[in-house]
């Protein structure tokens, strides 16, 4: 299983990256929004990721904008989108998950959180069918 | 349970040294299942395996990762899914089938340390029961006075929210206050909170439809467990369901009660109760519907 790390912090993207692989993904990363698109277009549908954890405030295509425009492409219907972020206000939950995606972990977060949050998402490797 | 005594006394000598908690004899199940992770975790074959390699002069960060283990009093929201999935999707149908005048269902978070059990309750009543013209009571108890103060208020910090509380139902329950979040009112509505101390004669209760005393038994020598679900069954109704841990079982403690799997749960019910309907196991409502487990 891949996941694709959103993140224009490198040392976030690498951190995030280490949780994920630890969980059994393989990692793939953009630094931004549009970049992001870009490496979701690249993919041949067997090589999809089936999860991008997003940051919210990213130079060239912010998170936000990220999803909207992932959720209206019907070859990424079954990826699961999770922002990750430090904006932590009751309405920008709100926003997110209005935009379409499916999970909110607000920074600073731990190892736990992350993982209590993949298997909310039915993605934790613990219960996952071979 | 496959703690070997040697092993126990190893963890338990070191608990102690490092942490002042006393591990007695009787909590091997309580050791188990904490290490088992991490046993996992570090590759070995089992518990046993993994104390051998605590005693290695390389153990020392292993042996730090135990005592955290041991000593953490780890709670978090839709602890272990299964039980929450067995509720909303089950067993809250099979109670409003029930003649029911006062069209209420009563339940009761034992030892609920500091609410997150009680108020996970609150809310899938609140999104499977109450839109139904259902009431729900939930008594929640603690022994200690900080933790019913604690759930009685009702503020999580940002990283206690973050343990598995599902962003939908966060920001319907939830409001923002200062770096934390707090219950909304109608959650805490729903629930009573009082100190209880499960090992000695209760005060008097109502009757409850259901009983949540997860990981708590495993804390109590035999007797007092049998005592603990002597008095359990007196407060529960004769077709109710109790709730326990995952590592926790009536077997071989007390006979009168007979074990009904619901999905992947197993759930006690006093002994004569009917066996539980297939009603099948909803996805809990918020928690990624559409991925299927």
């Amino acid at each position: 299983m891949r996941a694709l790390v959103i993140d224009d912090s490198r040392a976030m993207r690498m951190m995030i990256g280490r949780l994920l692989t630890q969980q059994g993904f393989e990692i793939l990363q953009a630094g931004d929004g549009q970049e992001a698109l870009d490496v979701l277009g690249a993919c041949e549908p067997h090589e999809l990721p089936v999860l991008c954890t997003v940051d919210w405030n990213m130079p060239v295509m912010d998170g936000l904008t990220f999803v909207q425009s992932a959720r209206k492409r019907t070859e990424l219907r079954d990826l699961t989108l999770m922002m990750v972020t430090t904006e932590s206000e009751n309405h920008q939950v709100v926003r997110a998950l209005a935009a379409g995606a499916h999970e909110y972990l607000i920074k600073p977060f731990t190892a736990e959180a992350m993982a209590d949050k993949l298997d909310l998402l039915g993605l934790d490797p613990s219960r996952r069918v071979a | 349970m496959t703690l070997s005594p040697e092993a126990f006394r190893f963890v338990a000598d070191l608990v102690r040294r490092e942490s002042a908690i006393v591990l007695e004899t009787g909590k091997e199940y309580l050791v188990d299942s904490r290490l088992r992770s991490l046993a996992v975790a570090a590759g070995d074959a089992d518990v046993n395996a993994y104390v051998d390699r605590l005693r290695r002069p390389d153990g020392a960060r292993e042996k730090s990762k135990v005592v955290e283990a041991m000593t953490t009093n780890e709670t978090s929201w839709f602890r272990d899914r299964e039980p929450f999935q067995a509720l909303s999707g089950t067993i809250f149908q099979e109670l409003m089938q029930r003649p029911n005048a006062s069209r209420t269902i009563r339940i009761w978070s034992a030892a609920c340390s500091s609410g997150q059990e009680a108020y996970t309750i609150a809310m899938l009543a609140a999104e499977h029961v109450v839109p139904l013209g259902w009431r729900v009571e939930i008594v929640a108890t603690d022994l200690a006075q900080s933790m019913v103060d604690r759930t009685r208020e009702g503020r999580y910090s940002q990283l206690e929210i973050g343990r598995g509380m599902p962003a939908p139902l966060l920001v319907k329950y939830f409001q923002r206050e200062g770096t934390g979040w707090k219950v909304s009112d109608q959650l805490r509505s729903m629930v009573r909170v009082q100190t209880l101390n499960l090992a000695a004669p209760y005060p008097p209760m109502p009757v409850f439809d259901i009983v949540f005393l997860r990981n708590v038994l495993i804390y109590f020598d035999a007797a007092t467990k049998k005592q603990v679900l002597g008095r359990v069954r007196q407060v529960l109704d004769p077709q109710g369901y109790l709730f326990l841990g995952g590592a926790e079982t009536t077997l071989g403690i007390d006979d009168s009660w007979e074990r009904s799997t619901i999905g992947r749960f197993t759930v006690n019910r006093p002994r004569g109760a009917v066996a539980a309907p297939t009603v099948g196991t909803a996805p809990l409502s918020g928690l990624a519907a559409r991925k299927v487990i």
